[in-house]
């Protein structure tokens, strides 16, 4: 008798198929890891992947000293969880010159999160790196292939990208060579939701609504999340009942208002809102096709 | 019907998700997937109607919407009402930076399943596009403009969608507003169409009328269409045969990626199951070793499972120790798949650089990844007319029929019953660039009835007799670098040594052996084969082998290496620059390729790749031939 299997199960069994492809293959690879909703269906398809044994590699945050409190708590959690070696990295350079999201701008993104992730890959000898990023984000990543090929920069040539046909990946490269590889590139972000509720998944209790501190500028509404957020003489953090779609540094990260308080509260809310995910993302306002180039200069 | 900018149809939401959304996930967790490509250029409607797919599913949100609404006024076609196309081109301007986009997913879902659509957007590099796209799809939908009916591009879709085995087609004759949904005009294209799919073996495929503009027969038959008895596209789309169901129904096929071996107790083989089914107990066997044993348990995070089924990626434990590792297939016992080194295949080639014919590329099936040369091609398709056309080797986009031959057996199945252990790559060594896709049809009868004959004597038992250790000493530089005069003095050495040696030099081979070659990279691939096969006997035979060889060619010396057990081939590059060997041009060869009366010399118009590690390396400009002989034979040291 036929076994219909469900488009989540499928999906999982694509992702599980490529990390091992990775693992098989590659010399030293490396998830690298957010804290976020996506990174946290990536860690839980690594040990899915690769049970009993924990997942053969280790995960990589590259911090930025700016995310929620929140992030920074489930982090050492779920990397005990799994089993796994966590590494942690801090762009040095940005430390030394304070490098922050208030006074800095787009140099907050380029210096902690692209110079770290390159600092990172070069410090670790990583050859390839494990992303969660999904193909539906945006516009842009629609063509995005699995295996994304970088060159010793870390540089994305887009004219020597790989076709790639059934499920064959040809992961070869030269040594100074590296890949980016992203193997929920055909979830959905109604996908991702489903997922984490059906195999209850721990995320960070940021997606949820609860009252929080926050104030709002330039349109966005933002948490307070701790001392370093200077506010403005006319501001005053109001409480409201927030949650977030995406996680990111806080004071790059817009909230929604919302009483959603229980997953099937987030995934109805988020199936009746009428605003896609990356909104509430400083980054893809700077400018058109911002990710195209963020991608090309070596951000995720 | 029509969505106009006055009055949209914004994102009309599940009333369930409302009501009761916990019923609401129960129902969308236990949709199925379908993977789908859309054949058709910009002309035919195709990026409107994929808009008006994923507009109907409501996958649209409203900043999306606002978006659309003012990209419509500004630059849309369609005057007041929206223009779907730019909810999914913005291909456009990449195409002019340049950026390779082979093909673009989307994704839409509905309530029965969930839908990803490959859109190969691109004239030039088609075919190598749909055949990216096609290779995941359960469907086709081909777009015709039933303004224009059956065209040349909608054969060429045809073609490719049979050739890539997909199953289940749908004929998507489109505008039909513009035709005024005449009934004759739609028949007499179906009847064009059938005649057509029938030549090239298409049997079976779905027609229907529509328009992805106006929005008839996508989600609901449309009252323009009364003489239509099928079902709406998306009805179509959500009901249709999926083929990871079909492939269920298949003998047991596994490919081995990994080995879990988590601790001592513990010995698990993970892969993906590509067909059939997989139960505790159910006798397997392991090729292409052909050992057998049962399963014990299949093992995930979730618990050990009672059955695993095809698309299903799992980790499978044996009753019994048996040899296993990544690039075997686990297969029922009693109807495994065949093992051979040689086939014919159809290949489609998908780099700049064409297919040279008896080079050695890397070949990925399932996970297996062995040496394999492809003969000049029997033909290629013209893609547009179906014609089969001389070729002595493949260009970018083009599509041959040939024989392709492996290093070591390979586990595989014909294409057409099975595409996991028939769909292959070919990936350049040097370049490590995917070179192209093909498709194994069937081994050729050779390789399964010409069978190693083995000896008693063997060649260890050769060497010992001569008190050596066999060696080939691959000379390789310019022409004129001083290969054979080195090479002669090295032998004269070993000889005054009591070993026992024989030189191949190239000139000399070339009266004999290899006088049928001339120089082009074919020939000169094929010449330094050969020797290479006539290197190795010699070695088999005890000899140390001293070969003076041009050998321009990374690949082609990585070949011989490859052929011959670890430490006997030793590199031996004689650097001489470009300018020192000219100016000795001890044959004259220089002065004629300078005067263009010499095609293809090496240095001059025919590239030299030096070896990047080579075992010993000689620099002539230094040494003096005797010097070069004498430093050489010192790095051989000992000899047994």
């Amino acid at each position: 008798m036929t076994k219909t299997l469900t488009h989540l199960e499928r999906l999982e069994a694509e992702a599980i198929h490529i990390m091992r492809e990775v693992v098989a293959e590659a010399e030293k690879p490396v998830m690298l890891y957010s804290v976020g909703k996506d990174s946290a269906v990536m860690l839980h398809l690594a040990r899915k992947a690769f049970y009993p044994s924990p997942p053969p590699f280790p995960l990589l945050h590259v911090d930025t000293t700016w995310k929620f409190k929140d992030m920074y708590a489930l982090r050492e959690k779920a990397a005990r969880d799994a089993g796994m070696e966590l590494i942690v990295h801090q762009n040095p350079e940005a430390i030394a010159r304070g490098i922050n999201p208030f006074d800095h701008g787009s140099l907050h993104t380029d210096m902690w999160k692209t110079e770290g992730l390159k600092q990172a890959l070069d410090t670790y000898g990583f050859d390839v790196a494990f992303g969660g990023a999904r193909r539906d984000e945006e516009k842009s990543r629609a063509k995005e292939r699995i295996f994304s090929f970088r060159t010793a920069t870390h540089g994305w040539d887009p004219k020597n990208q790989r076709p790639e046909l059934w499920n064959l990946y040809n992961a070869r490269k030269a040594k100074s060579e590296s890949i980016r590889v992203f193997p929920i590139s055909n979830w959905t972000e109604l996908d991702i939701w489903q997922y984490i509720h059906l195999e209850n998944i721990e995320i960070v209790p940021l997606y949820f609504s609860a009252p929080r501190p926050t104030v709002t500028r330039d349109g966005m509404l933002l948490m307070v999340d701790d001392e370093r957020f200077p506010l403005q003489d006319d501001e005053v953090p109001v409480e409201r009942s927030i949650r977030f779609r995406t996680l990111g540094c806080y004071p790059l990260t817009g909230a929604v208002e919302s009483t959603a308080s229980t997953l099937p509260e987030v995934i109805q809310e988020m199936l009746l809102t009428t605003t896609s995910e990356r909104q509430g993302r400083a980054i893809d306002h700077d400018q058109a096709a911002s990710m195209e180039k963020k991608k090309q200069e070596g951000y995720f | 019907m029509t969505a106009s900018l006055d009055n949209p149809v914004i994102y009309k939401a599940d009333e369930l998700i409302a009501s009761d959304i916990d019923a609401y996930l129960d129902v969308h967790q236990h949709k199925s997937l379908l993977r789908f490509i859309t054949c058709g250029s910009v002309d035919d409607g195709k990026s409107t109607l994929i808009g008006r797919l994923l507009y109907d599913s409501k996958m649209i949100f409203e900043d999306q919407l606002a978006t659309l609404e003012s990209d419509s006024k500004r630059m849309g076609t369609q005057g007041q009402d929206i223009d779907f196309a730019l909810l999914v081109d913005g291909l456009a301007a990449e195409r002019e930076q340049g950026i390779t986009i082979d093909v673009a997913y989307r994704f839409f879902a509905t309530e029965k399943r969930k839908f990803i659509v490959a859109d190969c957007p691109g004239h030039e590099q088609f075919t190598r596009n749909m055949v990216t796209g096609a290779s995941t799809a359960d469907l086709a939908v081909i777009l015709i403009d039933a303004r224009k009916g059956v065209l040349v591009q909608t054969r060429r879709h045809s073609y490719l969608a049979k050739l890539l085995g997909i199953r289940n087609i749908v004929l998507a004759v489109n505008k039909m507003d513009l035709i005024d949904y005449d009934q004759a005009k739609y028949d007499a294209i179906v009847a064009e169409y059938t005649e057509f799919a029938a030549s090239i073996g298409i049997s079976d495929f779905t027609p229907m009328p529509i328009s992805g503009f106006k929005g008839d027969n996508i989600t609901e038959i449309s009252p323009n269409t009364p003489w239509y008895n099928g079902l709406p596209l998306m009805a179509h789309l959500e009901t249709v045969a999926l083929d990871n169901d079909a492939d269920q129904a298949k003998p047991l096929r596994m490919a081995v990626q990994w080995v879990n071996r988590p601790n001592l107790d513990f010995r698990g083989f993970s892969g993906q199951i590509a067909t059939g089914t997989v139960h505790p107990g159910d006798a397997i066997r392991v090729l292409p070793s052909g050992k057998t044993t049962t399963i014990k348990k299949i093992v995930t995070l979730d618990g050990e499972l009672q059955e695993a089924v095809a698309g299903q990626s799992v980790t499978l434990c044996f009753n019994d120790e048996i040899d296993c590792s990544r690039g075997d297939v686990i297969a029922a016992a009693d109807n495994p798949p065949e093992v051979a080194d040689q086939f014919e295949s159809t290949i489609v080639w998908m780099a700049d650089d064409a297919l040279v014919p008896g080079r050695s590329y890397w070949l990925k099936l399932g996970t297996q990844m062995v040496s394999a040369t492809v003969q000049a091609p029997k033909y290629t398709v013209n893609v547009n007319s179906m014609e089969h056309m001389a070729a002595k080797t493949l260009e970018l986009n083009a599509i041959g029929v040939a024989e392709i031959s492996t290093d070591k057996p390979i586990v595989f199945a014909p294409y057409a019953e099975n595409h996991a252990l028939g769909g292959f790559i070919l990936i350049d060594k040097i370049s490590n660039a995917t070179v192209a896709a093909g498709m194994l049809h069937f081994s050729l009868r050779r390789a399964q009835n010409v069978h190693w004959q083995a000896t008693d004597i063997g060649r260890d038992a050769h060497a010992m007799l001569k008190n050596q250790k066999p060696r080939i000493l691959w000379f390789t530089g310019l022409s004129g670098s001083g290969k054979s005069t080195i090479a002669n003095e090295v032998e004269k050495a070993l000889h005054l040594m009591n070993r026992h040696t024989f030189l191949l030099d190239g000139d000399n081979v070339r009266h004999g052996l290899n006088k049928d070659l001339g120089f082009t990279e074919t020939d000169r691939i094929e010449n330094i084969r050969r020797v290479g096969e006539v290197a190795k006997l010699m070695a088999d035979a005890g000899l140390i082998v001293l070969t003076a060889f041009i050998s321009p060619f990374r690949a082609e010396r990585d070949m011989v290496r490859a052929m011959l057990p670890e430490g006997e081939f030793v590199e031996i590059f004689v650097d001489t620059p470009l300018e020192v060997a000219e100016a000795r041009d001890v044959k004259g060869l220089y002065k004629k390729a300078r005067a263009g009366q010499l095609k293809n010399f090496t240095g001059i118009d025919s590239p030299y790749e030096p070896p990047e590690h080579p075992d010993i390396r000689v620099n002539t400009v230094e040494m003096s031939p005797a010097e070069a002989a004498e430093y050489i034979v010192r790095q051989l040291m000992p000899l047994k």
